[in-house]
């Protein structure tokens, strides 16, 4: 069982507390019915499914309630980070080596 | 004492404590601490199973968790029949009952050994092969016979009376095994003053110090030091031990899973006790010290009763004080069999051959056994073991061969070497690495914050294990903050190893006799009956992965997971395949390391604590008038109320007339209730229902939709506004958790600028549904401060007052058709309330309903419920709910999904009703609907029914059906053919009472 970090409580907490909730950084158009075919397939269908680094959203559902945002690895299941919803992607991530 | 293989003066048992046992129902008798293995070898039985595949005779292998082959049944009550337990394993208790297993009718006499004979047919990968033609036959007679074979031991018929607890624990140093190893890692860590857990599987702590009779610590015997070495730990604060506990799965972030046999090896247990304990640890920091097990030498028949690890023996005698035999004979490839040779020699037992695969080997052991007068041959290999129940002898041959020589034994006590235990350190992602010379792997590439010491990192010697290990222990503690950063461990002191024993190196895979080209049965895994010929050949008929040949042959899956055979297996297919071991590589280690029982998993998870059981605030007053009730999700829903003598179709007919002419209660608690709250709020409702709600009066109600972003109906609901800034909303029953979480998602990460509140509501408010054209009558003596005339309180609208003197949020609404209230009341007052009204319905001739009748009267009046007449690609245009899409708005959660091309199509699925032709039949729900019936099979099904009920309202059958154009088809003829006919049935608008909807206001 993983040990996840809260951005919000600032405690690791485990896993059975929280939700995964998709891919982070997927922004829901201001302006969604006026979009194109292609443009609503890009945001709504297509994922990134990365073997590495990869930005997702959790909810620590079971504790505080708060959404927010992870950097997990793929291959080795480890958590980079987390950090607020609403915050911009990090540009630079802890101790990484890819 | 007539144990007699009992050796007084050896072994550390007190033989005056006595423990009878039965064994296929002969009694022995066995003394305190023995394991059953122990005990039944001091009676001078070895044969105690069959295999699994050819049913061959076997006896003992080891002394430990290793085991394949003494699977046995233990035999409690008739509830608790345990099969498969390894008898190395299982404590002997008084009055223990065993029971050997895979054997019919006797394990001396066992039929099925005819398997044995028939072997050509059994070879590798057999089952792809053997049970192919005809085809036929795999249904009626392959799979019935096999599965009549199949599986070792009987399992238990009955529900398992005894309990299992669990704990979680945190600690900053976890040390799994107690050798020499784990107990100075413990100490050291301890010392320092972290807390520590340190686990062995065993019942005594010590591990190979058990038998290793030349070492020796502190100037004590080395296993006398490591029992008072545990008392010290046991001594201090910071420090758990567990005995009897495995650490049977490593997992990430240090998660270690344990199981703790806190009862089994009792006579009788109370019942306080729990079977097993789960321990779940997170540790900061964890020491693996889990040791390294023997290989056992790949030779014909291998097998026999009586050929067993030298180390087991060695166990046996001086743990247990039990010779395994009179007269053995030793086959070796490396030093550590000598010990054993020479310790049975000197307790009196006849060595009567040591045989050693090595040409020229010198040593201080060699040059022991050879003063004691024990015959050694070098460069000769044992080719074959002789007897069939029990060996009876080993014959010998120069390993390049030449001429045979036959020596009388009872036992055989065998070592290719040793195998590190990298097991929870490859479960830990850990990556191990050949280690050419030794010809073994070990840890390489780290994963995790772990570490491993002694034998199983292949370390060798004593003194070099404990001082890797002491080491290791205070590093690790120092890494998870312990107080002595210096290094300088100020309370103990490093355990001084005084003499040891050391050995290494050894050999992998078949031994002479058993090579390439030869067809004898030389077993590498015990326990799937694997020999050589079945590895090799899994090779050439081109299994050339490591996995492939696991798979094909079975090596190393059975329950023992291959503790003795995954090497020898491995290092088979390299020489066959013609490459390095490494370049073949290991197979995947996973959990768990010894089977884990189901018990210990599910700990109190079961029965009523399986999941919980929600129940509304009428369910006692519902029992108390026989309500049948129905499983909901987590609720128990009143699902009829029989009167006496009436089935469910009489009571639910009954019912629904009932409500349609004078009144019925119906409990509503179980939707969804949240309210949403804010300056926002009206805006946030906008973005995630279809319809428009800023103009809402407050006081009046809608029903809302909700859909996905891609356009699909997700849930829907009654929203009542309490005020501008406050609505009552309600979700389906099912839906509640999913539609609170999508909204919070939605308020939190895409509109965080709306000032809103969400709050789960629904187990506050019990819901009192009031129902038919005497509702209001029935509501409105016990109501305050309500008008509740029509005009005041029109159909869908709400007001807060009081009912019997309590609050509530009365809503005018109605899911039958009828005119409607849902009494909104505290849930503390929710039975309170409804005998109240029960009282009062009574006046007018009311009923309570249920479920059932309640989907009966919606689907009279075309009311979907979303999950049943929708399956998540119905859009509100699919279910004839486009008038509820806010046709103005510009934005909703959905409004650009279900634009999409495909879901404006023509030729999409709709929402219709069906009337069959002959109206007393009833339609099943998920029956396919044809438009031409006469159609070749596969036929083209354009649709299917998603509700379908007996109306004794309507004195007809109805129902409601997704059919593809449905729209468009009012009137046509569609057919449903089922396995006793084909059902024909007219296509009809969704409501079938009451089109004008006049009985709201009736």
């Amino acid at each position: 069982m993983l040990l996840i970090r809260c951005p919000y409580c600032e405690e690791e907490r485990p896993e059975l507390e929280f939700r995964n909730a998709g891919e982070a950084h997927i922004a829901r158009p201001t302006n969604i019915a006026a979009e194109s075919e292609d443009d609503f397939e890009k945001f709504f269908f297509i994922r990134s499914n990365p073997k590495g680094v990869i930005y997702e959203r959790w909810r620590h559902i079971h504790g505080c309630a708060r959404f927010f945002n992870a950097v997990r690895d793929t291959v080795t299941d480890k958590f980079v980070m987390t950090y607020k919803a609403g915050e911009p992607r990090p540009a630079k991530l802890p101790g990484a080596s890819k | 004492m007539n144990a007699s293989f009992r050796i007084s003066g050896a072994g550390r048992l007190s033989q005056a404590k006595t423990a009878s046992f039965s064994f296929d129902g002969k009694s022995y008798l066995g003394i305190e601490g023995d394991t059953l293995a122990s005990a039944l070898l001091a009676n001078g039985v070895h044969l105690v199973g069959r295999s699994f595949k050819y049913h061959r005779p076997r006896g003992f292998l080891s002394a430990g968790a290793e085991e394949p082959n003494a699977l046995v049944q233990i035999v409690r009550d008739d509830a608790r029949k345990t099969p498969n337990v390894r008898a190395t394993v299982q404590e002997l208790y008084d009055g223990l009952t065993a029971n050997s297993q895979n054997r019919w009718p006797s394990l001396a006499f066992d039929v099925g050994a005819v398997n044995d004979i028939a072997s050509p047919m059994f070879s590798a990968g057999f089952y792809y092969k053997t049970f192919m033609w005809p085809k036929s036959a795999w249904l009626n007679f392959y799979e019935p016979k096999i599965r009549a074979t199949a599986g070792l031991g009987v399992s238990p018929d009955r529900p398992d009376p005894d309990h299992y607890a669990a704990r979680y624990a945190h600690c900053d140093v976890l040390v799994l095994g107690g050798g020499a190893a784990g107990i100075a890692a413990a100490l050291a860590a301890a010392e320092t003053g972290v807390r520590v857990i340190l686990a062995d599987e065993q019942a005594e702590f010590g591990g190979s110090l058990r038998f290793e009779s030349g070492a020796r610590i502190d100037g004590e015997d080395g296993f006398a030091w490591a029992q008072a070495a545990i008392a010290k730990l046991k001594a201090m604060d910071n420090v758990r031990v567990l005995s009897r506990t495995t650490a049977f799965g490593y997992y990430a972030q240090n998660f270690v899973g344990l199981v703790e046999r806190v009862s089994d090896h009792l006579k009788s247990p109370g019942r306080e006790l729990a079977r097993e304990r789960l321990w779940q640890v997170r540790a900061k920091r964890v020491v693996l010290a889990t040791g390294a097990i023997e290989r056992h030498m790949v030779f014909a028949n291998n097998d026999r009763p009586g050929v067993m690890l030298a180390s087991a023996a060695r166990t046996y005698l001086n743990h247990y004080g039990v010779a395994v035999g009179r007269n053995v004979g030793v086959y070796t490839a490396n030093d550590s069999a000598y010990a054993a040779a020479i310790d049975l020699r000197k307790a009196g037992v006849n060595v009567a051959a040591i045989v050693d695969l090595r040409d020229n080997p010198s040593g201080a052991v060699i040059d022991e056994a050879r003063s004691l007068g024990i015959e050694i041959n070098f460069g000769r290999a044992v080719v074959s073991a002789g007897g069939k129940l029990r060996v009876s002898s080993m014959t010998v041959q120069p390993k390049n061969g030449g001429g045979e020589r036959r020596i009388a034994v009872d036992a055989i006590l065998m070592s290719a070497g040793w195998t590190p235990s990298v097991h929870l350190f490859s479960q830990s992602r850990g990556k191990v690495a050949f280690n050419e010379e030794a010809r073994r792997f070990v840890p390489g590439t780290y994963a995790q914050d772990c570490v491993s010491v002694g034998a199983c990192n292949g370390t060798d010697g004593l003194e070099a294990t404990v001082d890797e290990a002491y080491a290791a222990g205070a590093q690790a503690a120092r890494d998870a903050g312990g107080k002595d950063s210096s290094g300088k461990m100020g309370k103990g002191a490093k355990p001084k190893v005084d003499a040891s024993e050391s050995w290494s190196r050894g050999m992998l895979g078949a031994a002479p006799g058993a090579g390439p080209g030869t067809t004898v049965k030389a077993f590498v895994d015990f326990q799937n009956d694997v020999t050589a010929k079945d590895i090799r050949q899994a090779v050439h008929e081109g299994m050339h992965s490591i996995e492939h040949v696991k798979r094909f042959t079975t090596n190393g899956m059975a329950t023992d997971q291959g503790k003795t055979s995954n090497m020898h297996g491995l290092a088979i297919a390299a020489e066959t395949l013609g490459k390095p071991i490494p370049q073949v590589g290991l197979t995947t280690f996973r959990a768990p390391y010894t089977p884990v029982t189901f018990g210990s998993i599910v700990g109190h998870a079961r029965g009523a604590l399986f999941d919980p059981t929600r129940r509304t605030a009428t369910h006692g007053w519902a029992a108390a008038q026989g309500a049948v009730f129905e499983d909901v999700g987590q609720w128990k829903r009143a699902w009829y109320f029989p009167k006496a003598g009436e089935d469910m179709h009489a009571a639910v007919n009954r019912e629904c007339v009932t409500v349609r002419k004078a009144a019925g209660l119906f409990d509503a608690s179980t939707l969804g209730k949240i309210e949403v709250v804010g300056p926002d709020a009206a805006k946030f409702m906008e973005l995630l229902y279809t319809n428009p709600w800023e103009k809402l009066e407050p006081g009046r109600c809608r029903y809302g939709i909700m859909l996905r972003e891609d356009g699909f109906i997700y849930d829907d609901g009654v929203v009542g506004r309490l005020a501008p800034d406050r609505f009552h909303v309600t979700t389906t029953t099912g839906g509640a958790p999913r539609v609170m979480h999508h909204m919070e998602d939605y308020l939190q990460t895409e509109f965080p600028h709306l000032n809103v509140w969400l709050t789960s509501i629904t187990e506050q408010w019990a819901v009192i549904a009031v129902q038919g054209p005497s509702a209001r009558k029935i509501i409105e003596p016990l109501v305050e401060g309500i008008d509740m005339s029509d005009e005041a309180l029109p159909h869908m609208s709400v007001r807060e007052g009081k009912i019997c003197g309590v609050p509530t949020r009365l809503f005018r609404m109605s899911f039958t058709g009828e005119r409607g209230f849902e009494v909104n009341v505290p849930a503390d007052y929710g039975e309170a309330v409804w005998e109240a009204l029960w009282t009062e319905g009574q006046k007018h001739g009311a009923t309570a309903y249920g479920t059932e009748t309640m989907h009966v009267l919606r689907a009279e009046k075309g009311y979907i419920i979303v999950g049943q007449d929708t399956d998540g690609t119905v859009t509100p245009n699919d279910a004839g709910l486009d008038w509820a899409v806010g046709k103005k708005k510009t934005d909703f959660v959905g409004i650009r999904g279900m634009m999409r091309a495909d879901l404006v199509a023509n030729g999409r699925k709709q929402l219709v009703g069906l009337k069959t032709k002959d109206p007393k039949v009833v339609l099943e729900e998920g029956a396919q609907i044809v438009e031409d019936p006469k159609q070749a099979i596969p036929m083209k099904m354009i649709g299917h029914v998603t509700s379908s009920y007996w109306s004794e309202n309507c004195g007809r059958s109805i129902a409601l059906a997704l059919v593809a154009g449905g729209r468009d088809r009012m009137g046509q003829t569609l057919y449903v053919p089922m396995p006793n006919g084909t059902i024909e049935v007219e296509v009809t608008g969704m409501v079938f009472v009451d089109e004008k909807g006049e009985r709201l206001n009736g």
